[in-house]
């Protein structure tokens, strides 16, 4: 009797033990694995040469004529620079009035302080953006010519995104019930001359 | 000579289970046999798979998973590798042709209740199924590296920066980079080669295992094991997979060879619906194609995406448009659940449920359509009444498949 007893409590024990050990292996070896997984992961992150990909690139824009439209690759993004006539700059106004505008006063954060203004620009008739839907990512197609039929009556040029139908005035600001939330990018910017854009920086040392 | 054959299997057999598992999956696996024409797509599938698999192989020996060689090594398969434009029209149609089976072989599921009790987790692994191979038709499109591949991509991985907080950080891993380029092309190309196939064929394997262990459904929906033969313990109403069937799908498969050969040969771009026009123009990172739409395949839940134009409930419309699309998907999973209706087949469901199913099939269909076209007011409105009605078909049905007039289930499967 006595000794089932103390077989009963050995076995006990010896049960409580192999608990403790599996419970403890498999702690261990779930460190183990987290461990493992992390370099793995990590090395999926941008990489030493991606991250030092993102020099800014000088634009002479001296031959941009008013109302035409150039196309700037910085950091394998396009980002427009847009030369606007004074009709153009007009549109802005009769845009905020009708109330077509989510954010007519660009109040979320797409832009630096500098390009916080009715404009979205340092000078006015000069606007840069990146030409990237801020919907999806497509690059908008850009329509100056006012009320065409596909756009409708009240379209007084700017940008159209093929993708998924959203529009932005010619300051990059979106259209309200559309599908992108916020209006399109200002990158970091600066004249190095009168003629000669910084894109990428604010200044020729920071860059 | 069978004398020798049968001590060579039987060498085997004491090693290896291998007339074990021919007769468990094959000449004693006992199908319904009432299968009708719904049911040749399941082997059709795998078909496809096979076909992608060798042709897939073929295609990465003069593939170039680089930004600036992809385009040209894909134009150098189809003009100076003998046989390479056959190859990769094989490759090609076959993507799409194994959506088209795959849907038919979903919606004969959704027809007969084949996702019902017992054959849940066979419905679920089916899910899984699909989800890969829509990445692998994902990923496989970013490969040529043209105007679609890049734009497609982009559209995509901007999803994932739809999600708060940790959307942008999520999609520079996704990436390999701050924006879409060589590193993410690299990436796609081992997924698409390695991480996907691999999975995809775990899956079809684990998807047969378990469709063996509850056996095949049927058009009646009734289960032929409750009625098994006393003496050989056999269902009744079942005929061995092999020869019976196996002889049945060496029809569907001519059939479909038949088709699938006259669109490689006569029609492989399919007028821009398998391979689209704007891909045979290498990716422009400055410009975005005028008109962009993905492969028929997946223009349904790029409808639903874009169908959301206005903010609610403080969430904005571009992360409602991505949270509807991949619902939309993955509401599919649900159905074993979402249907209450007391038997499983159409063929005694009531007139609800067949006007809900054709409904589904209708915005399935009419959504897949705008999906290819621009958007303009009316197509966006439209797109939003059938995302409506899509989404009702799956929400409402545990209400509409219990009150709906059912008749009674047959005892055995009708001839």
């Amino acid at each position: 009797m006595a000794d089932t007893g103390s077989s009963f409590k050995i076995e006990k024990e010896m049960n409580s033990r192999r608990r403790f050990l599996v419970a403890a292996t498999t702690v261990v070896g779930g460190v183990a694995t987290v461990g493992v997984a992390t370099p793995f992961i990590l090395s999926m992150m941008p990489s030493e040469r991606a991250k030092a990909a993102g020099a800014p690139v000088e634009v002479d824009i001296s031959k941009l004529e008013p109302g035409q439209l150039l196309l700037v690759e910085w950091r394998g993004k396009v980002v427009w620079v847009l030369k606007r006539t004074p009709t153009m700059l007009e549109s802005l106004d009769l845009l905020e009035e009708e109330g077509l505008l989510a954010d007519p006063d660009s109040e979320k954060d797409q832009q630096p302080e500098y390009a916080k203004n009715h404009t979205r620009s340092i000078k006015p008739e000069t606007l840069v953006v990146e030409g990237l839907c801020t919907h999806l990512g497509c690059s908008p197609v850009f329509r100056k010519d006012i009320a065409p039929e596909d756009l409708g009556e009240d379209w007084l040029g700017g940008f159209f995104c093929p993708c998924h139908g959203s529009k932005f005035d010619l300051a990059g600001r979106v259209y309200k019930n559309l599908p992108a939330p916020t209006n399109l990018v200002v990158p970091p910017h600066t004249y190095l001359s009168d003629n000669l854009l910084l894109i990428g920086a604010e200044s020729k040392e920071s860059a | 000579m069978s004398k020798e054959k049968n001590s060579i299997m039987s060498w085997i057999d004491k090693r290896f289970p291998l007339t074990a598992n021919w007769k468990a999956h094959l000449t004693e696996y006992y199908a319904p046999k009432n299968f009708n024409f719904w049911y040749y797509f399941g082997s059709l599938a795998f078909l496809v798979l096979v076909n992608q698999f060798i042709t897939g192989i073929f295609l990465t020996m003069n593939y170039k998973p680089d930004a600036g060689l992809a385009f040209s090594s894909v134009e150098y398969i189809m003009r100076d590798v003998d046989y390479g434009w056959l190859i990769r029209y094989m490759h090609s149609t076959g993507a799409s042709m194994f959506f088209v089976v795959v849907y038919l072989h979903m919606f004969r599921g959704m027809m007969y209740g084949s996702y019902r009790k017992p054959r849940e987790l066979l419905w679920l692994i089916g899910m899984g199924i699909f989800f890969v191979l829509m990445s692998l038709a994902f990923t496989g499109y970013i490969l040529p590296w043209g105007q679609m591949s890049y734009w497609g991509a982009q559209v995509i991985v901007s999803m994932f920066g739809a999600i708060p907080v940790i959307g942008d950080t999520l999609s520079h891993w996704l990436l390999g980079d701050f924006m879409l380029s060589d590193a993410a092309l690299n990436r796609f190309f081992a997924y698409h080669v390695v991480t996907l196939p691999i999975l995809l064929l775990v899956l079809v394997v684990v998807h047969i295992i378990a469709l063996h262990e509850v056996g095949s459904n049927n058009p009646d929906g009734i289960e032929i094991k409750a009625n098994r033969d006393p003496q050989t313990n056999i269902p009744v109403d079942g005929i061995p997979f092999h020869p019976y069937y196996t002889v049945k799908d060496i029809f569907g498969v001519i059939a479909f060879l038949i088709v699938f050969s006259g669109i490689i040969f006569f029609a492989p771009e399919f007028g821009g619906y398998f391979l689209e026009h704007n891909n045979f123009i290498p990716a422009n990172t400055l410009q975005t194609p005028d008109h962009i739409a993905p492969v028929w395949y997946f223009t349904p839940y790029y409808s639903m995406l874009r169908a959301v134009t206005i903010n609610f409930l403080g969430v904005d419309a571009k992360l409602w448009g991505v949270i509807l699309m991949a619902a939309s998907v993955i509401i599919f999973a649900f159905l074993p659940w979402l249907d209450r209706s007391p038997v499983k087949s159409i063929r005694y469901k009531g007139p609800i449920f067949k006007f809900a199913l054709a409904m589904f099939v209708l915005s399935f269909v009419v959504l897949g359509f705008l999906g290819m076209k621009s958007p303009t007011p009316l197509y966006t409105l439209l797109a939003q009444i059938f995302t409506f009605i899509y989404f009702a078909f799956f929400i409402l049905m545990p209400w509409y498949s219990k009150i709906d007039k059912t008749k009674p289930e047959p005892t055995r499967v009708k001839e």
